[in-house]
């Protein structure tokens, strides 16, 4: 057995270097998307049990298959482009909202050196992948030449940008305490204590700002249906619409990781026991990730939506000089008793 | 600079660059695929831009608050603030107390900026 793996080791080590990059994106994009129909799935079946229906379950065998059919269904639509719309930006907008949030997934540790990039700036390209999201938000909302569609792109570019502001904060409380900005090492620091315990607040903070960056309910105004009719993404259709769909759920995934590697010890297993550490890294890390993301959708089934006074005075009034504060109380703190790292 | 290959730098960004074309790729190749698969009858009214129903007063490129505006110009100062603290974070341990005290006198600052700001109503929606 061992025989064959070193051979296997070998095999891989030998070949060419871009080979085995392209074989490292398809083992995270195919995984990926199949976990991003899988959670749609998901979201339906929560969602259903804790309104006490059925949801999806005619198509395969328990309405698995229910996605991919959504899928095939909105391939085989037309694609409706408007007279009025900037053709170019139209299109350009939803391949770049897909794009980024496929692209971000490049530096996220799966296991201890399981990361197709182990960039040293992997916190700052997360950062600065996750603010150019707005762009594609913005250019759909404007290319669409449309005035539900223009509102809401405006809606969602202000909201985003406020909210990114505490999770940068939030980040710094992390990077305080770690040291480094690779995602391995914040996974590793965290071997004696998850952050989770010492930085509760920053926790709250940023499990919620990431449901406002994600525009998931309740901050979903960018959406908001019974008034937006959809809002940035109202003139799209057939796959433009799905690669914004896409985006949006694999976007969930990714925050849902950044919560999981910021805060609840990556691919760590909860104590370093005996039949706990026997699971791979990798299941950990799934198993955390899909537990945030029934938190998401816990909140979209349980809360009403925001108004959007009361989303912009919780992100700048509250969340803002609380998590500054934070920043100021976590360095001091780690100063003064000569904890840093 | 003979050989990019053997420069750890760009060796270790390569991935990123790779994974960049082929996402951009399947972005391209889903689009690409439904314009083919789908059947496309577009007519004037169909093509129109949606307003419930009836035909559009005015162009959507039209005035729209300037708080949006504001909330770009905040966003940018307390960004900024952040890319700073970045650094800053990482390199605490070894710029000690010095590094330190500057560090919240820049917060000082700039907290007072924000206390005029929403003392000015600048953080109001109405």
């Amino acid at each position: 057995m061992s025989d064959i793996l070193a051979q296997l080791g070998a095999f891989w080590a030998d070949l060419p270097l871009i080979v085995r990059i392209i074989a490292g994106i398809l083992v995270i994009v195919v995984p990926l998307l199949i976990g991003m129909a899988l959670l749609t799935y998901f979201e339906r079946k929560v969602m259903a049990a804790m309104q006490l229906r059925q949801g999806p379950n005619l198509v395969g065998p328990f309405g698995l298959l229910q996605p991919f059919a959504d899928g095939l269904k909105l391939l085989s639509k037309e694609t409706v482009v408007p007279v009025q719309a900037n053709a170019g930006v139209f299109f350009a907008a939803p391949m770049l909202t897909f794009l980024l949030a496929l692209v971000a997934w490049a530096v996220i540790p799966f296991g201890e050196g399981l990361v197709l990039a182990d960039i040293n700036v992997g916190v700052l390209y997360l950062f600065a992948i996750s603010s150019l999201g707005v762009y594609g938000i913005i250019m759909a909302g404007w290319a669409s030449n449309s005035k539900y569609a223009f509102l809401g792109g405006l809606r969602a570019a202000a909201q985003m940008v406020s909210y990114e502001v505490s999770i940068g904060l939030v980040i710094i409380t992390v990077l305080l305490c770690v040291g480094s900005l690779n995602l391995s090492k914040i996974v590793e620091a965290q071997k004696t204590v998850w952050f989770f315990i010492p930085l509760f607040p920053m926790f709250i903070i940023f499990f919620i700002s990431a449901l406002a960056e994600t525009n998931r309910a309740p901050f979903d105004l960018p959406e908001g249906e019974s008034e937006l009719s959809g809002g940035f993404n109202v003139e799209y259709s057939s796959m433009t619409f799905a690669l914004f769909f896409l985006g949006e759920y694999i976007n969930m995934i990714l925050m849902s990781a950044m919560t999981v590697i910021l805060f609840l010890g990556g691919w760590l297993p909860p104590l370093d026991i005996a039949p706990l550490n026997w699971i791979p890294g990798p299941l950990w890390f799934i198993a955390k990730i899909t537990f945030v993301l029934f938190c998401f959708i816990w909140v979209r089934a349980t809360l009403p939506r925001y108004r959007y006074d009361q989303l912009m005075r919780l992100g700048w009034k509250v969340f803002l000089p609380f998590s500054l504060i934070w920043v100021v109380l976590t360095s001091g703190v780690l100063v003064y008793f000569d904890l840093l790292p | 600079m003979s050989d990019p290959m053997s420069n750890p730098l760009l060796v270790q960004y390569l991935p990123i660059l790779v994974f960049l074309a082929i996402a951009t790729v399947v972005a391209g190749a889903m689009i690409a695929a439904s314009l083919v698969v789908g059947k496309q009858k577009p007519d004037a009214e169909k093509l129109s831009a949606y307003e419930c129903g009836f035909e559009a007063f005015e162009d959507a490129r039209s005035k729209f608050d300037v708080r949006f505006y504001l909330v770009s110009i905040l966003f940018i100062i307390f960004d900024l603030e952040v890319a700073f603290l970045f650094p800053w974070a990482i390199a605490l341990g070894d710029i000690g107390m010095f590094g330190f005290w500057s560090m919240m006198v820049f917060l000082g600052i700039l907290t007072i900026g924000f206390i005029y700001e929403w003392k000015k109503g600048a953080l109001e929606w109405e």
